[in-house]
């Protein structure tokens, strides 16, 4: 059997939905919610490869790469935030992460 | 240099602006001598004017500023000085740089003096304004302005929660006159197509027929609005159903009421009167009504005097009686008589009102007579003061040789009432006669409670009397001179055979009538009589209060309910409290409760408001703060998005 586009789409696809359900199903760790957006990213950077192998573009492929950069930098940064939130009030309950309520 | 006439009406008005703008700047004595220079300056000014316009007949027109030009009604601002407003000017500005002097004794030790002198200054710019209009539009603006300087003043301590409710009380019964003042403005209007007097006088005669249809009743028109006019002046000169005012006026301090509750402000009617007297000429029933109120307040506030024992409020009922006779004057057509009686009044109740002030500066402050008494000796300037005062006031002479102001004044008036031979007249000679009596009586009660019997104060203020310094007494020397003269060198011009040139045509009489002539020739004892009940009174207060000290307790309870009716002012107060100003504020309370608060704010400004808190309260229930919350929101948001475009592509 050869591997072909759908499959790659698939598993992104799968990918993508877990890291949805990693949001919402998670009600407890703000660490795991970053871990499912970087999976939710990385669903959309197996779309951009396949897409680009696929078609012989490249542009796809260099994108891949801003998005990776991108998302090192938002991790580092929501590690930072993190690490603060913690100092201050002692523990990152996403539960109690709920000081912009209106 | 600008003309004498502008100088005299603004130079007051200089020394308000200084005194108020800059007093605080310029401090206590700057602010004194600013405004009493130009006063002084002023009432010198007054004098010449008085040469040139009265004796000389210069009458002066002079037209400042274009106020008014909508249509056919044109206004301006203009100096009018004829006799009648040149004897005004002598009055207002004498006696106002007097009380001008002697308030900066009286009021030494107030904390804000120059807002005392800016509002006294003010107040004398404002019936300058009065006197000195040609039309009637000014005469108001300088009536309204009187009004509001009388409010100022006497709420001058305004901490004292008394002088804000008479204050008040002063203002708001001002206000229905002037309600009949305004009225009267616009009937003029109607009836003459005019408010400047020029062209009002002109036309008095033909329009005298003339009625007035008002809700399908034919009222006569000249009558109407005299009527009306007379309202305004009823309620500014404290006659007999809007006096209720004047009495509580006296908590303002005792150089205002001398001024203005005296001398001045309340005169306005009697000037008003007299200055339209062209247009009540042609009006014989309002004059009836004009000759009876005064009649009736004459007597009213004589016989209320009787009881008081506040020594302001005495003198402030003597004054409400002394108007009434200038009143009935005017309602008798002897315009002449009653300024003359306004004229030597002003000098006689200003000396008693200020002579009174240095009787309560001497005992720290104290009002009540029953706490007075035995210090003649240590005030003798001030007793020779109010026994001049009293003199003049009572109406004590003789006739062909000499008398004091009122005397002359006085009699004037009642032989004129009596010499129309109209039935109201004669009742308004002998309500005045009465009235007479009752004012030598409550005189030398003032005088003999005050001054003699054994001190009732306390001995902490007994030690303390003391006679006033020089800056309060001197002041009342002119006054004191002009009680004692006035009335002797004045006769001529008034009431003696210069008359007729002397008032030129400043007032109008018609000439089927002249009461002054006919008061010259009434039988000898109804001249007699005034001063035939005088001295009586005066005796009858030595044995009530001097030989027979248990008398008056024993009189007063055995006339009980007669006593107390007078004693409690016919309940005026109580009548109005229970009929107006009950009833007015509760429709206040409806309207502020139910229209204000219950309608308008609840459903505008307040409605408003209440309804975006509450949405936007909604609106924040939804930001719940959880970042899965957040992302949620977006994941669906992105759905919609991307099922939207699939469906449209």
């Amino acid at each position: 059997m050869t591997i072909g586009l759908n499959h790659y789409l698939v598993v992104a696809a799968i990918l993508f939905t877990i890291g949805i359900l990693g949001i919402f199903i998670n009600r407890r760790n703000v660490i795991v919610i970053l871990m499912s957006i970087e999976l939710m990213l990385l669903a959309v950077n197996i779309n951009f490869v396949a897409f680009s192998v696929f078609q012989n573009n490249l542009v796809g492929q260099i994108f891949t790469m801003i998005v990776l950069t991108v998302a090192a930098a938002e991790a580092a940064i929501g590690l930072a935030i993190l690490v603060v939130y913690f100092r201050n009030r002692g523990n990152i309950a996403v539960e109690d992460i709920n000081q912009m309520k209106g | 240099m600008l003309p004498l006439d502008v100088l005299v009406v603004f130079l007051p008005l200089f020394g308000a602006f200084i005194a108020g703008m800059f007093g605080r700047k310029i401090g206590d004595r700057a602010s004194q001598i600013v405004t009493c220079a130009c006063l002084l300056v002023a009432a010198g000014i007054s004098i010449k004017l008085f040469n040139d316009v009265a004796l000389q007949g210069h009458v002066i027109d002079r037209t400042l500023l274009h106020w008014f030009d909508s249509g056919a009604f044109t206004v301006n601002w203009a100096l009018h000085i004829d006799t009648l407003t040149a004897v005004m000017l002598i009055v207002v500005n004498g006696v106002s740089s007097m009380v001008h002097l002697y308030s900066v004794g009286y009021m030494g030790h107030d904390k804000s003096i120059p807002r005392f002198m800016a509002y006294l200054s003010l107040f004398t710019f404002f019936m300058l304004m009065l006197v000195t209009s040609n039309n009637l539009l000014q005469m108001f603006f300088g009536w309204e302005g009187v009004g509001l300087a009388s409010y100022l003043l006497i709420n001058f301590w305004f901490e004292k929660d008394s002088a804000n409710k008479a204050a008040i009380k002063a203002f708001l019964v001002n206000r229905v006159g002037d309600f009949g003042f305004v009225l009267g403005i616009f009937g003029c209007y109607l009836l003459f197509g005019s408010v400047e007097f020029g062209g009002m006088f002109a036309k008095a005669k033909e329009v005298a027929s003339t009625d007035f249809i008002f809700l399908g009743h034919t009222l006569p028109a000249l009558t109407t609005v005299c009527l009306l006019l007379f309202v305004g002046a009823m309620g500014k000169s404290a006659q007999l159903g809007l006096h209720t005012w004047l009495p509580d006026a006296m908590e303002g301090p005792t150089p205002v009421s001398a001024l203005i509750h005296a001398a001045t402000m309340v005169t306005a009617g009697v000037f008003m009167v007299a200055r339209l007297s062209p247009i009540f000429e042609y009006a014989p029933n309002a004059l009836m009504v004009v000759a009876i109120v005064g009649a009736l307040t004459c007597i009213v506030a004589a016989s209320i005097g009787l009881t008081q024992f506040d020594i302001k409020r005495v003198i402030a009922y003597s004054t409400m009686s002394q108007l009434g006779y200038m009143f009935f004057a005017l309602g008798v057509s002897a315009y002449s008589a009653a300024i003359f009686h306004l004229m030597t009044h002003a000098f006689f109740k200003a000396l008693l009102f200020l002579g009174a002030g240095s009787v309560i500066h001497a005992l720290s402050g104290e009002q009540d007579m029953r706490k007075m008494g035995g210090i003649w000796r240590i005030i003798p300037f001030t007793y020779a003061y109010m026994w001049i005062g009293s003199l003049a006031l009572a109406g004590i002479g003789i006739d062909g040789v000499f008398g004091m102001a009122g005397f002359y004044s006085k009699d004037l008036i009642l032989e004129s009432a009596v010499g129309t031979h109209e039935w109201f007249g004669v009742l308004a000679y002998w309500l005045g006669i009465c009235a007479a009596f009752m004012t030598a009586f409550y005189s030398w009660r003032l005088i003999i409670l005050t001054f003699h019997g054994k001190p009732r104060a306390d001995h902490h203020t007994m030690e303390h009397a003391h006679e006033s310094p020089w800056i309060m007494l001197g002041p009342l020397v002119p006054l004191a001179i002009g009680a004692i003269f006035a009335g002797w060198y004045a006769w001529d011009w008034f009431g003696g055979e210069d008359r007729n040139a002397f008032w030129g045509n400043a007032i109008f009489e018609l000439p089927s009538h002249d009461p002054i002539e006919a008061a010259h020739h009434v039988p000898e004892w109804e001249k007699w009589f005034p001063l035939g009940v005088a001295v009586p009174g005066i005796l009858l207060a030595y044995v009530f209060y001097w030989w027979k000290p248990e008398l008056p307790g024993k009189v007063a309870s055995a006339l009980g309910g007669l006593y107390r009716l007078v004693y409690n002012k016919y309940y005026f107060d109580e009548l109005y409290d229970f009929l107006f100003v009950r009833t007015s504020l509760r429709l206040g309370q409806i309207f502020w409760k139910t229209g204000d608060d219950g309608i308008i704010d609840r459903f505008g400004p307040d409605g408003f408001a209440a309804t975006a808190v509450r949405i936007a309260q909604r609106a924040s229930a939804l930001e719940t703060g959880y970042v899965y919350h957040y992302a949620f929101a977006m994941v669906i948001g992105v759905a919609a998005f991307v099922t939207w475009f699939w469906i449209k592509s």
